[in-house]
């Protein structure tokens, strides 16, 4: 029997970006809010500090950081056919754990969706016909436009101090930015980062066959800033330890160093860590929730009933919450009906691996997010008429460092191991690179979430299970894109070129990214959505997913995160402007 | 929606003892509240964790530990049952209830020179500050210093009792300013050099003692070892921020700063830095001859420096200013105690937290990295680069700093 | 922001001594492998001089060899390539069945001898064998047992030395990477320069000793 918290205003699950955002936001109004945090504290001091944070075996492969299968998990098959097994230890995606989330490893990588993505269907259609997309897709428009978005997208950038260069403000083209991309309202916080060798030939090679390179936008700081909540970051210094790492000295952006310094001075504001929501409780109508009940370290069980329930748990663990709390309906891939699970999708990346002659990269010198980057062949920026797919991806130099028990390519055809291997390895670290491409992956009728009737987690729930494959759509991009990377890589004279388009199936042990997305899908309807345009449950309405990437109604060609934050943003206003003020459906 | 309960249980608290007193003595009470604040009384009576002014902190002195006592308005284990005539001795004599003698740990040396009207305003606060019942035993003092008729002979020795006298020739802002510095803010308690008594060195005052395993600073305008350097607004900034562009505050200044200095009003922060630039306290400023560069633990320290500290401090000890404290040029850096730096190069520490300057960056610990030597070359590297000008540091400092660390709580 | 001084999570040291995980037999038999994966050569000391063997005897120890973490509730059911490793052994019980297969595989095959006793040409042939599959070993399966030695062999050549392989940097010094630094500002525009620092680990490098005053 769980025991009576005395109750809170506001109760959020996860305290990661979306988790933080809102607290703050909300606590600043004079709520009561408490955040109920799954893995522990986590502080740059004590838990990363440029001590020890350097340490490849401990974070990137051991996976410090990271949530572990033993405490959550998911099921998972490439299609309906097959029995889905548990992922045992994960691999080939890494969800976050801890106070920060997805926030403290990440690699910083701040991009806006284009404003064509924001209406993806109806623009697809207009331009290319009704024809022209796979029946089975069933990617849909956002319920929210890239205009309605931008000052929230400004916003987040700003709390992140965000290094980049413009390449339209407020319409007017900006020399040295990305030229496809959708108006800002103003400069990057902060200039871009400087760049090593290897970007530097990339960018070189891209103007060369008549591209637009541009730098990275990267929540890697180039210079030390203060954010609008007067948390200070410091200065990037290329370390190369960003990706599934934490930083060290403040300069990547991420809830402990732009957001918690702020919120954790809230005497209405508390934070209860290595706590595990088990469920999100309903009134005896089913259209209020009460509040939640967790688990504490020692198996005791509490509830913390609360007059508002905010679901900012990683995207996966979001739908896994409104399924096992009966909160929509589950989606059936057979009929098509329900949404709870509904649009699960992903990213399809892609590399070009190269070996330049006689150069001295200094690879190991990186941040996480720098690099250049063209955008020419990104979401609707190309024309796709003939081509036989819809979509497309961000391509570029940007490789986050070389660690070496990760990083250290060979050339083709040596051996993995013995005096051949070793010589290899030797000769080609200074001189390998790789680009990549980074594309969209939109959503099918047979890619979903669901609860596995077989499997369950330590506190007996079901598991999730993922029913997930790629698709001949995003396999005809990748191998697009990866031939238009290829012939700008071929600019770049080097000695080897290894094209590695994506290929099915989709194999959930090979690490491409993090970026699972859908499964409580936001939309204008409640017959193809799980929340509204405020992020509010449609069934549920004081429950609320601000902005996690589990509400994306499709992945497009760029990282989530600033979408992520700029959605976070956007709920914090729509509850404090008029949730607050008659609580009640939004929709 | 619901309020905040912790809001709501303050607002209940305070109208509760606010009702009691009639509302022309709330600017009174007010005032008290404020000089409770300039003279950082939570600072002792609030044990980490604990009601407001319910005492119990333990106070380590060179002479044993104290335990502050309560000092609520609970009239048993309180102060609600002292006169007015007895709260104003404490301050101004050192003398407590019955007359019981209090030990200089309560800086009655530097609160006698508070004016009797302030000292009441004080104490109507305090009447206002609700009661908790916590019995304190303050004593735990060894024989004899547990007598505490043993203060007689201290006092005889070492306090002048009397209150502030306006110096002429200075400014009312400077004359506030000592006020604050001498009288309530009793910033010598932990900043001026003390006899093997524990009382003030009066020939040097401000010019920095270590006290808890801290060295508090030199805070004089010598050059090289005090804040001459400074310019006022850095001092207003530090006081007001806890940070300027020098450095930022942490240890006891942090706490300092939280419940003192951060929420005193700009003319006092104002007063008190136009106070610290003009004291007349000071030194000469000298410098020492550096270490050489081909020294030994200069050598080895700058290796460590480069792989241990350049990420945050930079390659040139610039620093980042209100994230990482600039090392070339600072004072406490090429202090001669350097108890400090000894302490956060092991243990680390967090600097404060303020409404205006939240972020709080922390030092890591490098107790576990790096032994006793390697501690010391470091020190002494940074003690003799960019300019700076100090002593080296050997490993046994470093050893018996690590050894008290480990024993202090 | 809740902190205490003092507190970290720093790495624990591996210290030489005894094994703690293998036998004396497959500590020997783990170095021959080692040194044939990483051959000593003129560029730097082989897999054995390095500390592989150390480097996987304390994570075999530790929780890695013990998959704490990991998701290891049944059913136990085998699966497609693309759904990951669905056995319930652990790394360490991988290992014991691996070696002993090993050993039974070449003393059946070698005239009574171990696997640390061929010559190296011979152990070569071995490796390459379970690599290929060609040699099946008995209830194990040879290609995931040589990739999880291989995996876990150049971990230990690449990762800090404080792990307890690369042994002074061996690993690193070969490929020419820094180590566990954490600040090249001054050098992200240095293109096409060699970075001039030597490598340091977690726990320093000799220029951190303090000479004799």
């Amino acid at each position: 029997m769980a025991r009576k918290l005395p109750p809170k205003d506001v109760v959020i699950i996860g305290l990661g970006w979306t988790g933080s955002i809102l607290a703050y936001e909300l606590a600043k109004t004079g709520l009561d809010v408490v955040a109920i945090e799954r893995g522990p504290w986590r502080d740059t001091v004590t838990d990363f500090p440029p001590a020890y944070a350097q340490d490849e075996l401990r974070y990137a492969v051991r996976l410090d950081l990271f949530l572990r299968a033993g405490q959550e998990t998911l099921t998972f098959r490439n299609n309906a056919g097959q029995t889905a097994l548990p992922i045992r230890n994960f691999s080939g995606f890494l969800p976050g754990n801890g106070v920060g989330g997805a926030g403290v490893h990440w690699n910083g990588q701040t991009w806006r969706f284009l404003p064509t993505d924001f209406k993806l269907r109806s623009h697809l259609e207009e331009r290319y016909g009704k024809d022209a997309l796979p029946a089975d897709m069933t990617i849909q428009d956002w319920p929210v436009s890239y205009d309605e978005l931008e000052p929230y997208y400004d916003r987040f950038e700003k709390l992140c101090g965000t290094s980049g260069k413009a390449g339209n403000i407020r319409g007017a083209k900006q020399a040295g930015g990305n030229p496809f991309e959708g108006w800002r309202s103003s400069e990057y916080p902060t200039p871009p980062l400087k760049q090593g060798l290897g970007a530097t030939l990339f960018a070189e090679a891209a103007r060369k066959t008549g591209h637009t390179p541009f730098p990275q936008p990267a929540s890697n700081l180039s210079e030390a800033y203060t954010n609008p909540l007067g948390v200070k970051l410091g200065q990037c210094t290329y370390c190369g330890f960003c990706e599934r790492f934490g930083c060290g000295n403040y300069a990547k952006s991420s809830p402990q160093t732009c957001v918690l310094p702020a919120l954790m001075r809230f005497p209405n504001f508390s934070a209860q860590t290595e706590s595990e929501v088990v469920r999100i409780n309903l009134d005896s109508t089913g259209k209020r929730a009460t509040g939640v009940t967790y688990v504490d370290t020692s198996g005791e069980e509490w509830e913390q009933p609360a007059d508002m329930v905010l679901l900012c748990a990683f995207s996966l663990f979001n739908v896994q919450l409104m399924l096992v709390s009966g909160i929509g309906k589950a989606y059936d891939p057979q009929t098509g009906q329900g949404v709870v699970g509904r649009n699960y999708a992903y990213q399809t990346t892609s590399s070009v691996s190269l070996i330049l002659k006689d150069k001295i990269l200094n690879p190991f010198i990186a941040t996480g997010a720098h690099g250049m980057i063209v955008d020419d062949y990104n979401g609707d920026n190309f024309d796709h008429s003939g081509l036989g797919f819809v979509g497309g991806g961000y391509m570029g130099a940007g490789q986050t460092g070389a660690r070496p028990i990760q990083t250290r390519p060979v050339p083709k055809g040596t051996p993995k191991w013995g005096a051949q291997w070793k010589k290899a390895t030797a000769e080609t670290y200074q001189k390998a690179f790789s680009l990549s491409t980074h594309g969209s992956s939109y959503s099918y009728k047979d890619c979903y979430l669901d609860l596995d009737p077989t499997y369950k987690d330590r506190l007996g729930r079901p598991l999730m299970r993922m029913t997930f494959d790629f698709h001949d759509n995003e396999l005809k991009m990748s191998a697009y894109l990866t031939e238009r990377l290829a012939e700008i890589a071929k600019a770049m004279d080097p000695a080897e070129m290894t094209p590695n388009p994506r290929k099915g199936p989709y194999n959930s042990t090979i690490y491409q990214t993090t970026h699972n997305t859908g499964g409580t899908v936001m939309g204008a309807d409640p017959a193809n959505s799980v929340v509204n345009r405020y992020c509010q449950s449609w069934d549920v309405h004081n429950v609320f997913v601000p902005g996690g990437a589990s509400v994306f109604p499709q992945n497009h060609g760029y990282n989530p995160t600033d979408t992520v934050g700029a959605l976070a943003y956007w709920t914090a206003d729509a509850i404090k402007d008029r949730y607050l003020k008659n609580p009640g459906p939004l929709g | 929606m619901r309020r905040s309960l912790i809001t709501a249980a303050f607002f209940f608290a305070f109208g509760a003892a606010a009702a009691a007193q009639s509302t022309q003595s709330f600017d009174r009470i007010e005032r008290g509240r404020y000089l409770a604040v300039l003279s950082d009384c939570a600072a002792c009576h609030t044990a980490p964790g604990g009601k407001p002014f319910a005492g119990g902190l333990v106070l380590q002195t060179p002479f044993g530990n104290l335990i502050t006592p309560n000092i609520t308005s609970d009239r048993e284990t309180g102060i609600g049952d002292w006169t007015d005539a007895e709260f104003v001795a404490a301050l101004h004599d050192g003398r407590g209830h019955d007359g019981k003698r209090l030990y200089p740990a309560m800086p009655y040396p530097a609160y006698t020179k508070l004016s009797d009207d302030d000292v009441l305003a004080m104490r109507a606060y305090f009447k206002t500050v609700a009661p908790v019942s916590n019995k304190v035993v303050s004593n735990q003092l060894p024989f004899p210093l547990n007598i505490r008729e043993a203060m007689v002979f201290w006092n005889w020795l070492n306090f002048t009792p009397g209150r502030y006298e306006f110096k002429s020739g200075k400014s009312a802002e400077w004359n506030r300013g000592a006020y604050i510095v001498e009288g309530a803010g009793h910033c010598g308690t932990c900043h001026t050099p003390k006899t093997a008594l524990g009382a003030d060195k009066s020939d040097t005052p401000l010019a920095g003692t270590t006290l808890q395993g801290w060295f508090a600073p030199n805070i004089t305008t010598d050059a090289h070892k005090g804040i001459g350097g400074w310019s006022k607004d850095d001092l207003v900034q530090y006081l007001k921020t806890g940070t300027n562009r020098w450095t930022l505050a942490s240890g006891p200044m942090a706490e300092a700063v939280s419940h003192s200095t951060s929420q005193m009003t700009d003319a006092d922060v104002a007063a008190i830095a136009t106070y610290l630039k003009d004291s007349g306290a000071g030194g000469s400023g000298a410098k020492p001859t550096p270490v050489a560069t081909d020294d030994a633990a200069m050598k080895a320290g700058g290796a460590i420096y480069k792989d241990n500290c350049s990420a945050c401090h930079k390659d040139s000890g610039e620093g980042e200013a209100h994230l990482f404290p600039r090392l070339a040029g600072s004072a406490l850096v090429q202090s001669d105690d350097p108890t400090t730096l000894a302490r956060v190069v092991l243990h680390g520490t967090r600097a404060v937290s303020t409404a205006s300057m939240p972020t709080a960056p922390a030092m890591p610990a490098f107790d576990w990295r790096l032994n006793d030597r390697q501690v010391g070359a470091v020190l002494t590297y940074i003690r003799n680069s960019w300019g700076n000008a100090a002593s080296a540091v050997p490993a046994d400092t470093i050893a018996s700093q690590r050894i008290s660390l480990a024993k202090a709580p | 922001m809740p902190w205490a001084p003092g507190t970290a999570t720093p790495p624990t040291v591996v210290r030489p001594g005894p094994w703690m995980f293998f036998t004396a037999d497959e500590a020997s038999a783990i170095e021959a492998a080692a040194d044939r994966l990483i051959p000593p050569d003129d560029r730097g000391p082989g897999g054995k001089d390095s500390g592989c063997a150390v480097f996987i005897d304390r994570q075999l120890a530790g929780p890695y060899g013990h998959s704490d973490g990991l998701y290891t509730r049944p059913p136990f059911m085998p699966g497609a390539a693309t759904q990951g490793y669905q056995m319930p052994d652990t790394p360490a019980a991988r290992y014991r069945a691996g070696l002993k297969a090993l050993a039974d595989y070449v003393k059946a095959t070698f005239g009574g001898k171990s696997f640390q006793d061929l010559a190296p040409a011979d152990q070569d042939k071995v490796l390459g064998g379970l690599e290929s599959g060609a040699i099946a070993l008995k209830d194990v399966k040879s290609e995931a047992f040589f990739t999880l030695l291989l995996q876990n062999t150049q971990e230990g050549f690449f990762a800090d030395p404080i792990y307890g392989g690369n042994r002074d940097m061996a690993g690193w010094k070969l490929v020419g990477f820094p180590g566990a630094r954490y600040d090249y500002r001054d050098w992200v525009e240095h293109h096409n320069e060699t970075y001039p620092l030597p490598p340091v680990s977690i726990m320093g490098r000799s220029d951190w000793t303090v000479g004799e005053h």
